[in-house]
């Protein structure tokens, strides 16, 4: 930590970083939880995610107004500045990664008593990686780790073909059972809502890249995806 | 290459390997630095870094001080201002200085105004009148001291009196401005408004300012230079300076872990 001269600015920093680690537990806790209400079929645990989103939602108010006093009172520059600014922005990121884990909660409560069309196989896959992906890249934002940024960024791509992977076969089944299609489009949006959190990490990445080294990169580079779905 | 530079319209001084002694202390160390036309460029770093005393080498103030060395290149307009038979007189009017206080001379606002085009021989006395009227218009003063313009100059706040000094410097014509931390003595009321005029000044004028006040340089001008034990850490544009500075020494003193 620096000299006397910024202990406001680091006191103020140290404070919004406790936050936002804080926000990403809760993610990944709403994540682990939204999984576990599909799998179990528990509505109980679908409301609970649900209603933790509010929470969720109420720490990047919460983060963003710290980070606007720093600024007003503070007057950061350069890397603190950077800092300031990428932690806005992903805070952004985080909290809509907690509207997707909302969304598949959302989805157990409308699939109601209906069997699931097929046993999950990949969504448990995705999960895990976005868990992984999002734990990864907070802690590449609190490190300035650009090649641990980077490293996360370019999972995307495994992400990504396990959508594929899902999206196929799904409708694949479709086309086989019509009757089918209203189970498999639930899956399909609980594996839409993973394949989004992907892209959430990746922008949280170019985020550490920016903190780093001041330069704007686009890390989301990758060839098109499947039905212009991704 | 060089040579190209220099005959480029937009560059007003260029410094190249300044160093300067005060007797055997080396203040400044091999400054090169390109002061661009219509341009406000700020000087930043700590008490002692050098850069007052840089921008007392621009219109030759140190030479008032016994025992100084200068050595290298300060080109104004592609002219070097260290020759042989340089006019000072007239390399002061060219580059005119504004001080940390306020120093109006003890004589009324209008004689503080007139007095450098007087002595320069400048018109008549409707011409010096009109001058005075054009040149406290430029400082946004004009309407606070009209209707007493034989008041004495320190009958006005320090805003004010910095304003009028301003004025001054107007009057003779000059091309660039030296500001040595015009604003230290202000409140932030008069600070701002000097701040607006600077943008409003540099339009028509090259400023140059020192100031310890790192805001400030952040956001009255075009380009800022770190200095830093008499040495130039870092050139380049404000924007630049403050979100992504090169070197670690300017992230250092901009993020306040130095200094």
């Amino acid at each position: 930590m620096g000299s006397g001269l910024r202990a406001a600015l680091d006191r103020g920093l140290l404070q919004i970083e406790e936050d936002l680690l804080r926000m990403r537990e809760m993610i990944d806790r709403a994540l682990s939880k939204s999984l576990k209400s599909l799998v179990d079929r528990d509505t109980a645990l679908a409301h609970e995610v649900i209603d933790e989103d509010k929470s969720i939602n109420n720490l990047r108010y919460k983060i963003e107004e710290a980070c606007l006093a720093l600024i007003a009172t503070q007057q950061p520059t350069a890397s603190d500045l950077r800092m300031i600014m990428a932690i806005m922005s992903v805070v952004a990121d985080l909290e809509r990664m907690g509207d997707y884990a909302a969304g598949i909660s959302k989805t157990v409560l409308r699939m109601g008593d209906e069997p699931l069309l097929k046993p999950l196989i990949d969504i448990p896959k995705m999960v895990d990686l976005a868990r992984t992906m999002l734990r990864g890249s907070i802690q590449a934002l609190l490190d300035h780790d650009v090649p641990r940024a980077r490293e996360i960024a370019s999972r995307d791509d495994e992400m990504d073909h396990l959508y594929q992977a899902i999206f196929d076969e799904l409708v694949e089944i479709m086309a086989r059972k019509p009757e089918s299609v209203h189970r498999a489009t639930y899956l399909l949006w609980c594996a839409h809502n993973l394949e989004r959190i992907g892209d959430r990490v990746t922008n949280i990445a170019e985020r550490v890249v920016f903190v780093s080294t001041g330069d704007f990169k686009d890390l989301n580079i990758k060839e098109e995806g499947i039905g212009g779905l991704n | 290459m060089q040579r190209m530079k220099e005959t480029k319209a937009e560059l007003k001084i260029k410094v190249k390997d300044l160093n300067f002694y005060y007797g055997p202390i080396k203040a400044l160390n091999e400054i090169s630095i390109d002061i661009q036309t219509c341009e406000i460029t700020a000087l930043i770093g700590p008490s002692g870094c050098g850069k007052s005393t840089f921008l007392r080498c621009l219109n030759r103030m140190n030479d008032t001080i016994p025992g100084v060395l200068v050595e290298g290149e300060i080109l104004l307009d592609g002219e070097d201002i260290y020759r042989n038979g340089m006019d000072l007189a007239l390399l002061r009017q060219r580059v005119g200085m504004v001080f940390q206080k306020p120093n109006p001379f003890p004589k009324s606002i209008f004689d503080n105004v007139a007095y450098g085009p007087r002595i320069l021989g400048a018109g008549n006395k409707h011409e010096i009148e009109e001058l005075v009227e054009e040149s406290l218009k430029n400082v946004a003063l004009w309407d606070e001291v009209k209707d007493s313009l034989n008041k004495d100059a320190f009958e006005l706040s320090l805003g004010e009196q910095q304003r009028l000094c301003l004025a001054r410097v107007l009057a003779v014509y000059p091309e660039v401005i030296l500001m040595d931390e015009p604003c230290s003595a202000l409140d932030p009321i008069a600070t701002l408004k000097i701040e607006v005029l600077m943008q409003d000044l540099k339009k028509n004028y090259t400023i140059v300012i020192v100031t310890h006040n790192m805001q400030q340089a952040a956001r009255v001008s075009d380009r800022t230079g770190l200095f830093w034990l008499g040495e130039l850490v870092e050139f380049g544009q404000t924007d630049q300076i403050f979100t992504r500075p090169r070197e670690e020494r300017t992230e250092d003193y901009v993020t306040g872990r130095l200094g």
